[in-house]
């Protein structure tokens, strides 16, 4: 293994690294434009050059292998001399429309401008200007041609990570600008994230743009719960601005690197469901179209599974949780109705329509939790279909379900029967939709993003979400409301939040065992066999 | 929303701690009690009285013939270079302001008349008062590209510090409108918006 110093500092790194790898493991920062760790190296930018002792010519680090003995320095007066004058070129015809561009605060060309600027133009000729300003290239993207610095990390991305090779560079010297391929929009499933790499403001996001200023995002690690690939997100929310008009909390969400499930990436389908956050949600407990306190309606709830429970009738009770739940949610659900109420139809499974799938991120299960669900819950022999048909011939008096449309999974007809077959159709969800219309009761509950707790991946890798907001209205997250109605039936839990009841999985469940917060932290665990 | 009163005597509850019916008396004598205890001791000349009485009347006194002395001398246009005291009948006559006061702000004008502001966000970040609030939309002329679809500023809770005017790229907002005498009766009069912040 070859050592080298860099700046002064030695470090023992595998053949093949390059001089950039290298330094980012000892915590050097080198600046960089078209190097990315998941892309083909490019070496345009020119930003990373620095200065190796017995070579005539300042290198470039992101594509210089590393080789016994050398000496690397990283901020010496020759090497600040080159990126100084490397920004100079880059900013020749770079338009500087910063108060109105969506990357300012996050962009790479203000950032290293800041450390190593020229800050006096020498420029006297006038700016050259591409064809186009801002245009459209896709439904997600747009596309500003002077602000582009041509480091080529979407041609990349286009030609190497989705194959679909719709960007390149045409003409030549100044001239020279990204654009389409003739013919081609930027309408890939996973054309989000050309914006995230771009590290200027040439490429953003229609989504995105203009609603918010970067430097008012507060960001809170989560999963995306939009398919059981389980993507390592980050929600990036409004923070503190003043506000007298009523706005989304939640303005975008961006991919947090897990080398394990998503790299640096995740899908357009992802990227933009996030609006249900604070779009259309249940803020209330509803009985019919009255709206009530919480705890009265877990009242109105507890009388009425009172003498089921009394009585022994757990058979009258059936219970369809949601693999869209976490762990934790869904672990309460089974202690309090499977193992004290003994009702033994629960099931989380529903007949869902097969999503789009690839053999990249999306996975044809929509479901963020088919794994945990499975290994928590473990149905026996009943199925939410057969639920479904006793409710519907009015062998059940109380039917729970968490969240799933059931007008949709199961048609108007069958759900009308159901809510004048059964005594008590109760109806847990957050966000409002046809089945809540139905309900006897609907109980408020919280969004993933309100939650603290964890979801199991298709790759059984258990993984944690953050809480980035306190949830709207009266809303709870479903584990604290079904900790309510067991308490209001006499078996209080003790749980004061999400951890605790993991540590309680961790040891009551055996392929969680072993596993804490503090070990899953960001990358997550892999389940027990 | 609440009535007034039992507003101000929540207010009250939270700030001094007292509570009930007589929350609001209890309050005033709280306050003179302090200014009792707190009270400087007078001396053995100020005891006296009269004297002080005195003095002070004849301080007013020099003051008015003093000026009365003046601005007859000033009519017949002798000793013109040692000023007078000055009333300004406000609001009939207004007084001059320098020309660097800060005063109410206005947004400016492209030559077709929309607004110059290209909602970068500064001036609302920069605000100490946060009492801007943008909300920023594409503009149809690519060239422009984003402009201020709401302008929102709340002069009830603005600090005239300036910031914002110094801070704007594009100089789209400034400070110089010469008014001053802003009142409303609501606190929702003092909140304007685009239109009426580019009328001047």
């Amino acid at each position: 293994m070859p050592k080298l110093t860099i700046d002064g500092k030695e470090i023992e790194v595998p053949a093949g690294t390059t001089v950039i790898q290298a330094a980012e493991k000892l915590g050097i920062n080198i600046p960089w434009y078209c190097y990315h760790p998941a892309l083909p190296v490019a070496g345009n930018c020119r930003i990373c050059m620095v200065e190796i002792e017995k070579q005539p010519k300042l290198q470039i680090a992101c594509y210089t292998p590393v080789a016994n003995g050398m000496v690397v320095k990283t901020n010496s007066p020759k090497t600040l001399e080159a990126r100084k004058s490397v920004l100079e070129f880059l900013l020749v015809n770079h338009p500087v429309d910063c108060p109105v561009c969506d990357q300012a605060g996050e962009c790479k060309l203000q950032d290293y401008y800041m450390e190593h600027g020229q800050y006096n133009s020498r420029l006297v000729d006038v700016k050259i200007k591409k064809h186009k300003k801002a245009f459209s290239i896709g439904p997600t993207v747009m596309l500003d041609q002077e602000r582009c610095i041509l480091c080529t990390r979407c041609v990349r991305f286009s030609d190497k990570i989705t194959k679909t090779n719709e960007f390149g560079v045409f003409n030549r010297g100044d001239h020279s600008e990204l654009d389409l391929v003739p013919g081609k929009q930027l309408d890939n499933k996973y054309s989000g994230n050309v914006v995230d790499i771009c590290p200027v403001g040439a490429l953003t996001d229609k989504d995105f743009r203009f609603k918010c200023r970067v430097w008012y995002l507060g960001q809170t690690k989560s999963v995306c719960p939009g398919c059981s690939m389980g993507c390592n997100i980050e929600i990036h929310w409004d923070k503190s601005r003043p506000r007298t008009q009523k706005v989304e909390r939640a303005m975008r969400l961006k991919p947090r690197l897990n080398p394990e499930v998503n790299q640096y990436w995740i899908c357009d389908e992802g990227r933009y469901n996030y609006h249900f956050i604070d779009d259309h949600r249940v803020l209330y407990a509803q009985r019919k179209d009255e709206l009530m306190a919480l705890d009265k309606a877990i009242d109105l709830i507890a009388q009425t599974i009172q003498p089921l429970k009394d009585s022994g009738k757990s058979d009258r009770i059936g219970v369809i949780a949601s693999a869209q739940l976490t762990n934790e949610d869904l672990f309460i659900i089974r202690k309090f109705f499977k193992d004290t109420l003994k009702v033994s139809q629960i099931d989380y499974r529903v007949p869902q329509p097969t999503g789009d799938s690839d053999d990249f991120l999306i996975k044809a299960d929509k479901n963020p939790n088919t794994a945990g669900a499975q290994t928590i819950i473990q149905p026996n022999g009943t199925d939410s279909q057969s639920i479904i048909q006793k409710a519907k011939q009015g062998e059940l008096d109380v039917l729970y379900v968490f969240g799933h449309d059931l007008v949709k999974l199961f048609g108007k007809e069958t759900v009308e029967q159901i809510s004048t077959k059964v005594k008590l159709f109760v109806w847990q969800g957050s966000n409002i939709n046809e089945t809540g219309s139905y309900a006897h009761v609907v109980l408020p509950a919280a969004v993933y993003a309100e939650k603290d707790g964890t979801f199991t991946n298709c790759q059984q890798r258990v993984q944690r979400i953050w809480p980035a907001f306190l949830p709207l209205g009266e809303a709870k997250a479903d584990w604290e409301i079904v900790a309510l109605l067991s308490e209001k039936l006499g078996n209080p839990f003790s749980y004061r939040g999400a951890d605790a009841i993991f540590k309680d999985i961790a040891q009551s469940v055996g392929a969680f065992s072993e596993m804490t917060y503090e070990k899953i932290v960001d990358q997550g665990m892999v389940l027990k066999k | 929303m609440e009535n007034p009163t039992k507003q101000r005597r929540n207010n009250l509850e939270k700030y001094f701690e007292v509570k009930g019916p007589f929350a609001l008396l209890r309050v005033a004598q709280m306050k003179r009690a302090w200014k009792q205890s707190n009270r400087r001791e007078l001396t053995w000349w100020e005891k006296t009285y009269i004297p002080t009485v005195v003095s002070g009347i004849a301080l007013t006194s020099k003051h008015f013939f003093r000026n009365l002395g003046l601005h007859i001398l000033h009519l017949f246009g002798l000793y013109k270079d040692i000023p007078a005291a000055v009333t300004y009948q406000y609001p009939e006559q207004p007084r001059p302001l320098a020309k660097r006061l800060r005063t109410r702000h206005r947004l400016m004008k492209r030559e077709d008349g929309s607004p110059r502001c290209v909602a970068c966000m500064m001036c609302e970040t920069v605000c100490p008062a946060r009492c801007i609030e943008i909300t920023a939309a594409e503009h149809p002329d690519p060239n422009i590209e984003k402009y201020p679809a709401e302008f929102i500023l709340d002069l009830g809770k603005c600090v005239y510090c300036g910031f914002c005017v110094e801070v704007c790229p594009e100089d789209a907002i400034r400070m110089d409108t010469g008014k001053l005498d802003i009142a409303a009766y609501s606190r929702e009069s003092m909140i304007y918006d685009k239109t009426r912040l580019m009328d001047g």
